[in-house]
């Protein structure tokens, strides 16, 4: 078992994820997995087909992979993860030469019980799914799985108020090796062209602004949220003189992780993975509800 | 009259009109719009506060841009016993419904709205969104 956990946790560290939450599938069946992987394969071999061309020029032999990961949830109430895998293998290339995989997709529920608490049975709760890879794969992908199952798709996105949750979160975790800078970057509105202000906080003066806000561990309230991201504001202001209270905050990185406000995200630490896809599956349940 | 802080410069204070109502406008994709709106409540008279003082909530219909916790806005109108109003000024018929709200509610501080007093209205008004 930890073998396999440390492929799921490998596979889905320092890759950049994009976000979607998805209503519950409708007779999904964890015992069909193999069924899907075909029917989706001619799925995608019909769109080429009819000339939604995803690779331009080259004749590529799309394999798909649906397989369940029983490991990846918070409770035993959640529903295992499914990851589909998109391969291509050029037909020129002999039989067994490698594929290379080109697109992933993993639907997940880690700590949905706000979700799954009152699902009628037919359904199946997996409100996140997170895509690596081309977007005219994500979209085929997705149109299948929206006709074979009823479900829809929504791109997640991320509140700055949401952002400024995790940035304090993840300043209070604890890094073994020393953490990489945290990096706010924020969007200017109003302006003729597009202004993006960056702010980089020494990880060890954030974690320290952040212990002394914190008055329960383990416990975040929103109030201490604001505290922690109004010093480091009027410390800017200090310095520059710009209110970026003002402006909307679109992207946080950590040593733990980095999020965007279009809903994308980055994992960087393999301890916090579970933590982070709890955070997202709350959002992802928010956004369908 | 429209200001972007308070208190109002004094050197005009002889040549200005009563001041029946004040607006307070929060955007909620600006938490410093919330910051300057609290600083500014100071230099109110508590005389205000019974019912010449409303906030309006602005930029509600991107739900994704919200850089304002709701739950700080309603505790504004409740410390401040002043109603809160919801718009979005980028949508035509939202802004005039709400401007027409305005204009109804700043009638009524007035007094030009006989029997009805800004008292009695903003208590009415509270007491309708609590439900």
């Amino acid at each position: 078992k930890e073998n396999a956990d440390h492929q799921i946790t490998a596979f889905l560290l320092h890759k950049q994820w994009t976000l979607y939450s998805v209503t519950p599938l409708y007779r999904f069946s964890n015992a069909r997995l193999r069924d899907y992987a075909r029917l989706l394969s001619a799925f995608i071999a019909a769109e080429k087909q009819k000339g939604l061309a995803v690779e331009v020029g080259v004749e590529l032999d799309i394999k798909v992979a649906v397989s369940s990961l029983p490991d990846l949830k918070g409770s035993d109430r959640d529903q295992a993860a499914i990851l589909v895998q998109l391969s291509s293998r050029s037909p020129a290339s002999p039989k067994n030469s490698e594929e290379k995989l080109i697109w992933s997709g993993l639907f997940c529920c880690v700590s949905g019980d706000d979700l799954s608490e009152n699902m009628p049975e037919d359904f199946t709760c997996l409100p996140l799914f997170l895509t690596n890879g081309a977007e005219s794969y994500t979209s085929i992908v997705g149109s299948w799985f929206q006709k074979t199952f009823d479900c829809c798709f929504r791109r997640l996105a991320i509140s700055p108020l949401n952002l400024s949750w995790m940035a304090a979160m993840w300043t209070g975790c604890k890094v073994d090796k020393t953490a990489s800078a945290m990096e706010l970057v924020f969007s200017v509105p109003c302006l003729p062209q597009p202004l993006d202000i960056s702010y980089a906080i020494h990880p060890e003066d954030a974690k320290a602004l952040w212990d002394t806000v914190q008055k329960t561990p383990g416990e975040i309230t929103q109030e201490e949220v604001d505290v922690f991201m109004d010093c480091l504001y009027s410390h800017f202001h200090r310095h520059f003189k710009i209110h970026l209270s003002a402006t909307k905050l679109v992207k946080v990185s950590t040593a733990i992780a980095s999020a965007h406000c279009d809903g994308i995200i980055k994992f960087l630490q393999s301890q916090y993975l579970t933590g982070v896809l709890m955070l997202l599956t709350e959002l992802a349940i928010s956004q369908i509800q | 009259h429209l200001a972007t802080s308070l208190p109002l410069p004094s050197e005009r204070d002889h040549l200005r009109p009563r001041i029946d109502l004040i607006v307070f406008m929060i955007d909620i994709k600006s938490k410093y719009s919330l910051k300057n709106v609290e600083a500014s409540l100071a230099y109110v008279d508590a005389s205000f506060f019974l019912g010449k003082v409303c906030f309006l909530v602005t930029g509600v219909g991107r739900v994704n841009y919200c850089s304002v916790e709701m739950n700080a806005i309603w505790k504004l109108g409740e410390v401040y016993c002043s109603p809160v109003l919801f718009c979005e000024l980028e949508l035509e018929g939202i802004r005039v419904t709400t401007a027409q709200r305005l204009l109804r509610m700043l009638e009524i501080c007035a007094g030009h709205v006989p029997g009805v007093s800004a008292l009695s209205f903003s208590l009415l008004m509270r007491n309708s969104a609590n439900d």
